[in-house]
């Protein structure tokens, strides 16, 4: 069945995400970017409160609560929930407690009792925070086929050494919350990719501390962090997948690990096309206000360049939210949605940094005030062109797709 | 309930319109842009399939329900074989659906029988014009109220088989609206002009047609006096034409993505140079996306959406911009050769720039 309709469910999300993104980011939205590494800790507890009492709905640990009822949406719930947020505030929703990158990575790759002892913790007392770190200084892209960080077995527990560079919310899963970071390390440096895992390691755990914040261009709201471990110790069980190393023959464990991509890349799409939304809004209003009106159904050749350039905007948006919503519709499906979700990930980035570069210009100089929310959305833009695999990475995900050429053959 | 896969209906029809794409329009295409048309029989066997009759209720001649979902995925399927081929096969959909959508009790079951129950018939629209502004809110056709009678005048172009055609359905201004009238073939007034000679869509015959004058009957305006709902047939058109220009990209593509593969630069196949592989990347991802704005448009529609017309404008916006944008690349990735004629990439191109200019040709 082909359909467009929002099920009920979902249009509740919406409405619900849109008056915490209306009332409890918006207003304090240029606050948090003027004051980086500042901690929004009544928003983070006011989401930790309403997501407790709605059981982890919209986050990425509920498909793990709920998996048996009914035709799962949580996928798409989540699309939504990613969506609206951001266009609330990017850098804030990046401070949303409840599941983030780390959490994905147990629901994508955990066993039911890792899923269990990782993600109950969301729905304690107090915010938790999580993270996933993969990047390290001497490779981004290349990840995690590059991972230098090392995990030896030894005994009942295994040993990282090693430094994380860029682990989104690394400080607040670590330092300011009793969260977790997912790690990516090799268990046979000699095995390439086939030896990489990732492994959850807690908060608190000694060895493991983050030694640097970054200065960045846009979401401010959120930390960035370095994470160094050293000696770090963390019990056999927090291994996510096979401790088999298969060498050449099968990557399966490392594909597994891969499969959290294939949750993340949408969402990200989605925050991405919500700070797009939010331009794009915000500059049809402005230009209103100016007596700017856009008309639809015209021929090129009769309209303005302002109204080609909205249409234009429009059409990019929406397409491409329609393919990140199928991505995500996909994954509820349990069915195959990689080129899907690099797909609308590329699009996503280039959408979000075009609408927001353009928006910014066709305001002129009111575009490039602070005492708009412009810029700072162009400055949020970026980011999502480059989390999560880099344009360029995603590009080549899908040209290897539908060539169906291997890595060996398209790098 | 969101939902992106075709029923399994939709799917036996898609099937079939995707074996005569590829096993007859894509074949033939060249060679009917070469001699100008597409050999009758051809369009026999892509009438044959039923695309339009399983849109008309039985009351009509017809056998299903309307739906511009279904037509939408069936004219997708079709355009990846021949752009040309599917406007011939689908011209009497342009005819049928604003009837089927806007048209009185009696104009249903007297005007679309006779189209839809036998062989394929030469009943087509004249909606386009010779303006480099043509909007269709903004005809320069104009129909009035002559003592009791509708007095048509105006130019139109792009009217397939014009020279063949049995009868018209006139696009023309009534009171400042967009409306359509009926019109024999026969009727005074009437002229066919010489054939058009097009940038591309060579195998699809098409005419300049004058009214002047046009003297009808009141029975001939689709709807009678009661206003119907004009947007919704423009709409119709615009995602008709879009999902045809999705069909022709993904042809494209797919043409494309094997000859990179197989020709080598520097011994190794092109394909396997990102400024290849990215390119054709971005071609897939284009397609992707605006195809499911095409297929909401069209879901829209089929919801009686007030959104729809909006939706069928941006739809189309962007399915022409990727028909477009793929065809041009498809022809880069082929570099000199894809200028030369032995391949269709060239074609598609030609095909592709025509995209916005269409409405008209076809309906869902």
């Amino acid at each position: 069945m082909i359909s467009f309709k929002k099920n009920e469910k979902l249009e509740q999300a919406s409405v619900l995400m849109e008056t915490v993104a209306e009332n409890m980011m918006r207003p304090i939205s240029r606050y948090f970017d003027e004051h980086e590494h500042e901690i929004p800790w009544d928003y983070i507890q006011f989401m930790h409160t309403s997501q407790k009492a709605m059981g982890g709905a919209g986050s990425l640990t509920e498909s793990a609560a709920r998996k048996k009822e009914g035709p799962s949406i949580s996928f798409q719930r989540l699309a939504i929930t990613a969506e609206m947020l951001s266009w609330g505030d990017v850098g804030l929703w990046l401070c949303t407690p409840g599941g983030g990158l780390g959490a994905a990575a147990v629901n994508a790759t955990g066993s039911e009792e890792q899923k269990a002892r990782f993600l109950g913790r969301f729905q304690g007392d107090d915010p938790v925070f999580d993270a996933m770190a993969l990047t390290e200084p001497h490779a981004g892209s290349a990840m995690p086929a590059e991972v230098r960080t090392t995990a030896v077995h030894d005994g009942d527990e295994w040993v990282l050494n090693g430094e994380k560079i860029f682990v989104t919310a690394g400080h607040k899963a670590l330092v300011d919350t009793k969260g977790f970071v997912v790690i990516w390390a090799t268990i046979d440096p000699e095995a390439g990719r086939a030896g990489v895992r990732p492994f959850v390691v807690e908060a608190g755990t000694p060895g493991c501390s983050v030694t640097k914040l970054e200065h960045k261009l846009g979401i401010h709201a959120s930390d960035t962090a370095s994470i160094v471990l050293q000696d770090c110790r963390i019990p056999f069980e927090n291994i996510l997948g096979s401790p088999e190393v298969t060498k050449k023959k099968t990557e399966k464990g490392f594909k597994g690990a891969m499969a959290t991509f294939d949750a993340t890349r949408p969402l990200v799409a989605a925050s991405a096309l919500g700070i797009a939304r939010a331009t794009l809004e915000m500059l049809k209003e402005m230009l209103a206000e100016r007596g700017v009106e856009i008309r639809y159904g015209l021929p090129r050749s009769r309209m303005t360049n302002i109204e080609r350039e909205i249409v234009d905007m429009e059409v990019m948006l929406h397409s491409t939210w329609l393919l990140t919503l199928k991505a995500m519709w996909l994954a509820d499906e349990r069915k195959p949605n990689t080129i899907e979700a690099s797909m609308c990930k590329v699009k996503a980035g280039d959408v979000v940094v075009k609408i927001t570069q353009r928006a910014v210009e066709i305001m002129g100089p009111l575009g490039y005030s602070r005492e708009y929310l412009l810029e700072k959305w162009f400055r949020d833009a970026k980011i999502n062109d480059l989390y999560e695999g880099t344009g360029q990475i995603n590009r080549l995900i899908v040209a290897r797709r539908i060539l169906n050429y291997t890595r060996h053959e398209l790098d | 309930m969101y939902g992106f896969e075709p029923s399994d209906e939709q799917r036996m029809l898609i099937d079939a319109v995707e074996r005569y794409a590829a096993n007859q329009l894509r074949i033939a295409g060249r060679e009917a842009d070469e001699a100008g048309e597409f050999p009758q029989e051809l369009i026999e066997k892509g009438w044959e399939l039923g695309v339009l009759q399983a849109s008309v209720p039985e009351a009509y001649g017809g056998f299903g329900d309307h739906s511009a979902v279904t037509g939408v995925l069936a004219a997708e399927a079709m355009a990846w074989g021949d752009l040309s081929g599917t406007l011939a096969v689908m011209a009497p959909t342009s005819y049928v659906i604003p009837i089927l959508l806007g048209g009185t009790e009696e104009q249903k079951t007297t005007l679309i029988p006779p189209v839809i129950e036998a062989e394929w018939k030469p009943f087509v629209a004249a909606y386009a014009e010779p303006e480099f502004d043509f909007y269709e809110g903004d005809m320069k056709t104009r129909a009035e109220e002559v003592k009791g009678k509708y007095l048509l005048n105006g130019q139109k172009m792009f009217v397939p088989f014009a020279d063949k055609a049995e009868a018209f359905l006139a696009f023309a201004m009534l009171d400042g609206k967009m409306r359509a009238f009926n019109v024999p073939a026969q009727t005074p007034g009437l002229t066919v002009g010489e054939r058009e000679p097009l940038l591309g869509l060579r195998a699809l015959p098409t005419f300049k047609l004058t009214l002047e004058d046009v003297s009808l009957e009141k029975k001939a305006l689709i709807g009678g006096e009661d206003e119907h709902n004009a947007s919704q047939i423009a709409a119709s058109s615009k995602v008709a034409i879009a999902a045809m220009a999705i069909g022709l990209s993904k042809g494209a593509l797919d043409y494309a993505l094997p000859y990179a593969k197989e020709r080598e630069v520097w011994g190794v196949p092109i394909a396997q140079k990102q400024s290849i592989a990215f390119m054709l990347a971005e071609m897939a991802i284009e397609i992707e996306s605006n195809r499911l704005l095409v297929w909401e448009a069209a879901w829209k529609l089929d919801e009686g959406d007030p959104d729809a017309a909006r939706s069928a404008y941006l739809a189309l916006s962007g399915a022409a911009d990727t028909a477009m944008m793929v065809t041009d690349r498809a022809v880069q990735a082929l570099g000199g050769h894809g200028y030369v004629r032995e391949h269709p990439v060239e074609m598609w191109m030609r095909n592709g720039r025509g995209i916005p200019v269409m409405p008209g040709l076809a309906m869902v």
